[in-house]
């Protein structure tokens, strides 16, 4: 195995990052589209190096906001600078600068794998041999060599999502963009994408995503804010939300009934919260184990059972009082 | 080379700005999409005028034995059928292309991504459709050349005409294709423009022969002022009406046009 890095504005990453201005500050800053708030005054800062994630449901703002740091979507309101520089003044140089890959993708299928990322990269003024040579190994990076010459239509979605993640990287961005980068891909495909987004991280290439799952936000970000109704409600390192917003452990319980609820009230006094969901219901604690002794103690018996560590996913449902995915 | 577990990307320093004309390159990649069909379009470019040639020019000419404005009729009809198939041309490229582009593919997003400008992704497709037009007229020409229905050496000039006349035409349709919320709009240009267009803006009979009252909608049309001047330029003979006219039309047409694209488009790709 070679031992490469991606260059990305010009900087070799994976050294220690020196600079620590914000290359993303957005205050107060709002989207609305006509009488709707979409994004409802966020404060957000992204440093350097890091991977940074907004994780909310559908509908929290996160594609709005990501368009907005895009530089292809005017803010409403507030304050947002990228690389320093005004996204609606200097949008062109600040996009030079930025590699997207948004929620839709939208490559081209009338050009082939190679082509879809020699003619954007056309786009950036990176010359055609450039280009091509660049390809060459981006189609290695996302492992799409083989399809280099195949069309894009009968490609898997996994396939053209790490292309249109390559295509992302043409420019050798400082920031890369990623709006829900795995939504829609099965486990495997998932999972592909996720290494290779993790070995980005790795080089120090800054990520920015939006996710509405809770494992790919614990995986790949290093911080997050959680995201509902256009608004920030939670902000912090994975661990750290989990540690501020929950217990250590969650007893799952489903009982075998119509409803949850009438045995909820059976589990007054265990443990510091509980949460009814349809399904089951949701015990947090510090020790999973000893909560289900003391549930059976009180001669209660639950259809299932299962004991976990608490998640982003339990800091989302005691923030809103709701479930990320529906 | 990194092999497929490496570590990541192969160093290459690659600067990145915005390319010299950015408009270039957003047509660079429209002819990269044509390289893959150009051998179909290319044959019906050459195949399409030598049939309208054969059974316009020749099939219904024989049936008008005494020719227009004692003009034989197939030399008549010829710079008329150039236009319209430049008008044809530059209307099939910017309805359902420039809907898809927005609606399906999304070319146009994937492109507003990158540091280009709204009006760089508008040029560059309308540069397209122009090159479209600019190499179907040429292929009408050269067919036309060898049935002998070119009368002077004017023709030529009948290429820039037909390239003002496309974006005339090709300009408003690119601002009709971005405003419309379903493809089937698309259809109702052709029925209730395009071929309207075609039949009575003199490129089959004269506007004259039209009654008094549909008369002015015929010059109202762009394609009648480039078979006007198309029509002096094969046959080697004044137009009927101001050529300086007919141009500043035509480019009345292309300007507007534009400025309502852009602005469409806009409101498409800035929200
Ligand atoms: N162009 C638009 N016009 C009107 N409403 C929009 C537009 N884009 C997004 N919205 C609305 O804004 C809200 C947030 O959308 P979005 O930012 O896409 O959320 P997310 O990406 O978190 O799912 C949604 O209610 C959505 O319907
Ligand atoms: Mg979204």
């Amino acid at each position: 195995m070679s031992k490469c890095l991606v260059v990305v504005g010009g900087h070799r990453y994976g050294r220690p990052v020196t600079s620590a201005a914000p290359l993303i500050r957005a205050r107060g800053l709002v989207k609305r589209f006509g009488d709707f708030t979409a994004v409802d005054g966020i404060d957000v800062e992204v440093r350097p190096g890091e991977a940074f994630g907004f994780l909310g449901p559908n509908g929290a703002g996160k594609s709005s906001t990501m368009r907005m740091i895009g530089c292809i979507s005017p803010p409403s309101g507030g304050e947002l600078r990228i690389l320093g520089m005004d996204p609606v003044r200097d949008g062109p140089a600040i996009r030079a600068r930025l590699g997207v890959c948004p929620q839709l993708d939208n490559l081209d299928p009338e050009l082939t794998v190679q082509e879809n990322l020699t003619t954007y990269a056309r786009y950036f003024g990176v010359p055609r041999s450039t280009a091509r040579r660049r390809a060459a190994e981006l189609l290695d990076f996302v492992q799409l060599t083989e399809r280099a010459d195949s069309r894009v239509e009968p490609l898997s979605g996994g396939m053209k999502r790490r292309l249109t993640i390559a295509r992302a990287l043409v420019n050798e961005p400082e920031i890369v963009l990623l709006d829900e980068p795995t939504t829609g891909l099965d486990p495997q495909a998932r999972h592909l994408v996720w290494e290779r987004l993790f070995r980005l991280k790795q080089q120090g290439v800054t990520l920015v995503l939006t996710t509405h799952y809770m494992d790919e936000a614990e995986q790949l970000c290093d911080r997050l804010v959680v995201m509902d109704g256009g608004r920030i409600v939670a902000e912090g390192s994975p661990r750290a939300l989990i540690e501020q917003h929950s217990t250590r452990e969650v007893l799952e319980l489903r009982f075998a009934a119509e409803s949850q609820e009438a045995f909820a009230g059976k589990l007054d006094g265990l443990g510091e919260r509980v949460e009814v969901l349809p399904d089951r219901v949701l015990l947090y604690v510090t020790d999973g184990d000893a909560a289900l002794a003391q549930v059976e103690a009180r001669g209660l018996t639950p259809a299932a059972v299962l004991v976990r560590r608490s998640s982003l996913e339990d800091v989302f449902l005691h923030l809103t009082g709701r479930t990320l995915v529906d | 080379m990194v092999d497929g577990g490496g570590t990541g990307v192969e160093v290459s320093v690659v600067q990145r700005s915005r390319p010299a004309v950015p408009a270039l390159a957003v047509l660079a990649h429209h002819l990269t999409g044509y390289r893959r069909t150009w051998r179909a379009g290319i044959f019906s470019s050459f195949l399409l005028p030598t049939l309208t040639v054969v059974g316009f020019g020749l099939g219904v000419g024989a049936y008008v034995e005494q020719g227009v404005d004692g003009v034989p009729y197939l030399d008549w009809i010829v710079p008329g059928l150039l236009a319209s198939t430049a008008v044809q041309v530059a209307i099939a490229e910017s309805t359902w292309p420039v809907f898809s582009n927005f609606q399906w593919t999304r070319t146009y997003f994937a492109q507003s991504s990158a540091p280009l400008r709204v009006g760089d992704i508008l040029a560059g497709h309308l540069g397209f459709v122009l090159f479209r037009a600019l190499t179907a007229s040429t292929a009408f020409l050269l067919v036309t050349a060898l049935f002998g229905a070119l009368a002077s050496p004017w023709a030529v000039l009948t290429l820039p005409v037909v390239a003002l006349l496309c974006l005339a035409v090709a300009a408003p349709t690119f601002a009709y294709a971005a405003a419309v919320s379903s493809d089937s709009w698309l259809a109702m240009l052709f029925r209730f423009a395009l071929i309207p267009m075609t039949l009575f803006a003199g490129v089959f009979f004269p506007v004259e022969s039209l009654p008094d009252g549909l008369r002015p909608l015929a010059y109202a049309t762009p394609l009648w002022h480039a078979v006007d001047l198309c029509r002096a330029a094969t046959l080697g003979v004044p137009p009927q009406s101001s050529a300086v006219g007919h141009l500043l039309y035509l480019a009345a047409w292309a300007a507007l046009g534009w400025v309502l694209a852009v602005r469409l488009f806009r409101r498409r790709l800035v929200v």
